[in-house]
């Protein structure tokens, strides 16, 4: 479990994350939401060790995450950020074998090749394997990177808005693929999502965020809900039901 | 959904790894002839007959010609890979350990242990020249942490007026002491000086970018940025630092034998990375060929252009560079 205390980000004396205890249990699939600015990467770069806090700690299973190992780390928990661009000339098939380093160390075996193997078949890319990242689309280079992590195949997954430049067929299969990550293979999923449907059809829990601040934590239907949608974005939207689960008109 | 990767027979492998295969199986063929060229290109006649005949031509073979054979390979496969090894770990496309600063401050190292430890072997030399261009380049890399990274162009930029000051201080002590040619020697190549017992700190430098293979996957992984490596369990820090280390070295071991060849390092990794990428597994064979076969036809276009006198490899390697590095850039304005 991950745990997170008291903890804090200051940029130029503003509170950009300012969270006093957050609990993220073993399995299911989390997604954070919250306006733009609301601290959403940075609290997920801060429980990934790619940010130091200015205050506070996050521990993994009791641990102080500071104090974990890097490559022991990186069994554990993997993160995909938002930005990746890299001036690399890499191949599709190379940046996913390096999701595998933290175990190989270079050196892959059988059973590395098969994870990747398996990796790229789970995000349908495996015609581009061979093609190097600079030459492929947005989305198509997007998958790579999603199959990399999960190549990584660590317990925990953070994702920083993983359906940006997906169109609906692949942003719809991604989130399949986190559910079922989440679902058939226990692992934990935690992602920040900007699409409300995608979190409200998909998510075991939601975090809401503004501010820095945790607004709600609960299940789908306990926070998308009109009068915490008006809270966190300054607008009225309507909520209805579909399959059991709440879904957002988002178009105003 | 099985083990069997990339050994299916047709059409599995990558364009990539044919293209690294073919830059590796090619670049021998041409580095095995070239060498064969250079063995017997020179202002001495140098033929089979007469050496099976005179003494003194197989001496001239043992003692001039094989060492600066060996000496072009070496130095060109060394100063090639220091520039792959720094373009990634910088991850910018045109830096290297001449754009940096990193060779004036292994000369600016080198002028200072003769004029204060004259009496010093070669291999402290190297010591105190590898030394200095490990601070001078660490130096360079705190300060582009300093400048924004808007354009690809400002880290060379930075760094070559980072280097000319650096070079402006040992030109400058270099004067007072009367050792500026030293001086010029040192920060470009000429192997016309080349004979055996004076290049052999070369296959030091050989045995540093042999490091380079071991530490490869990790120069690829730092190549991605701090944040993907460390999300995959490397400390970028500790990468960047024995990047640097075995930069210097080659660097230190270079000014001290040879001189440094101008744009090697820079133009020899884009060629390749066009082709093969820069995943430094891949790449690292493909780059050193490459930086060997380039060195060998400069130095031999030197030795025949106005035969029986030489042009020094800094002024043929010149040309051909700024050529190369000209075209590179235009390409790369245009994508």
């Amino acid at each position: 479990m991950i745990r997170v205390e008291n903890l804090g980000k200051t940029y130029a004396g503003d509170w950009v994350v300012d969270v006093e205890a957050l609990e993220l249990p073993r399995g299911g699939l989390t997604a954070i939401i919250g306006p733009n600015g609301a601290g959403k990467s940075t609290l997920l770069s801060m429980i990934s060790r790619l940010q130091a806090p200015d205050r506070g700690h996050v521990t993994l299973d009791g641990q102080d995450i500071l104090r974990i190992k890097g490559d022991v780390l990186a069994r554990q928990l993997t993160v995909l950020r938002q930005d990746n661009a890299m001036t690399a000339r890499l191949t599709v098939a190379d940046l996913v074998a390096f999701g595998r380093y933290p175990y190989s160390k270079g050196r892959l075996t059988e059973a590395d090749r098969a994870e990747i193997e398996r990796a790229l078949a789970l995000v349908d890319i495996v015609p581009y394997r061979h093609r190097f990242l600079d030459e492929l689309s947005g989305g198509q280079r997007q998958r790579a990177f999603i199959a990399m992590v999960l190549a990584q195949d660590t317990e925990y997954a953070l994702f920083d808005e993983p359906l940006n430049s997906l169109d609906i067929r692949h942003a719809v299969s991604v989130m399949h693929l986190l559910r079922r990550a989440a679902e058939d293979l226990g692992k934990t999923v935690v992602t920040v999502l900007h699409d409300l449907n995608f979190a409200a059809r998909h998510a075991d829990r939601i975090i809401a965020m503004k501010n820095g601040r945790l607004q709600v934590v609960g299940r789908p239907d306990e926070v998308i809900r009109p009068a915490i949608l008006r809270d966190l974005y300054g607008l009225d939207l309507d909520v209805t039901e579909r399959q059991g689960k709440p879904l957002v008109d988002v178009f105003g | 959904m099985s083990g069997a990767v990339d050994i299916s027979p047709s059409g599995a492998r990558g364009g990539s790894d044919r293209a690294g295969a073919l830059m590796v199986w090619g670049g021998l063929l041409a580095l095995v002839l070239l060498a064969g060229v250079s063995l017997v290109v020179g202002a001495g006649q140098l033929g089979l007959r007469g050496l099976l005949a005179d003494p003194d031509t197989a001496g001239l073979l043992l003692t001039s010609r094989l060492p600066r054979t060996a000496a072009l390979i070496l130095a060109g496969m060394s100063s090639a890979i220091t520039g792959l090894i720094i373009q990634r770990l910088v991850q910018n496309r045109f830096v290297d350990p001449t754009t940096m600063g990193t060779v004036d401050s292994a000369a600016l190292g080198l002028l200072l242990a003769v004029i204060f430890l004259p009496a010093a072997s070669p291999m402290t030399r190297m010591g105190i020249a590898a030394l200095f261009a490990w601070g001078g380049t660490g130096l360079f890399l705190l300060l582009l942490r300093a400048v924004p990274r808007r354009s690809p162009l400002m880290p060379p930029l930075l760094g070559i007026s980072y280097g000319a000051v650096i070079g402006a201080a040992a030109s400058f002590i270099a004067w007072q002491m009367d050792l500026m040619q030293s001086l010029g020697a040192w920060m470009s190549a000429d192997f016309s000086i080349v004979l055996s017992g004076r290049y052999e700190m070369l296959y030091l430098a050989a045995g540093f970018t042999a490091l380079a293979w071991v530490l490869a996957d990790r120069f690829t992984l730092a190549g991605l940025g701090d944040s993907m490596a460390k999300t995959l369990g490397l400390n970028p820090g500790q990468v960047l630092a024995l990047g640097i280390t075995i930069v210097a070295a080659v660097a230190g071991c270079i000014v001290v034998t040879v001189g440094f060849i101008p744009f090697l390092g820079l133009i020899v990794p884009n060629l390749v990375s066009r082709r093969v990428g820069d995943n430094l597994r891949r790449a690292l064979p493909a780059v050193a060929l490459l930086g060997a076969v380039m060195t060998l036809a400069c130095d031999i276009a030197g030795r025949l252009i106005f035969h029986p006198y030489e042009l020094p490899i800094g002024v043929t390697m010149g040309v051909l560079g700024a050529v190369v590095f000209l075209s590179l850039l235009l390409r790369s304005q245009r994508a």
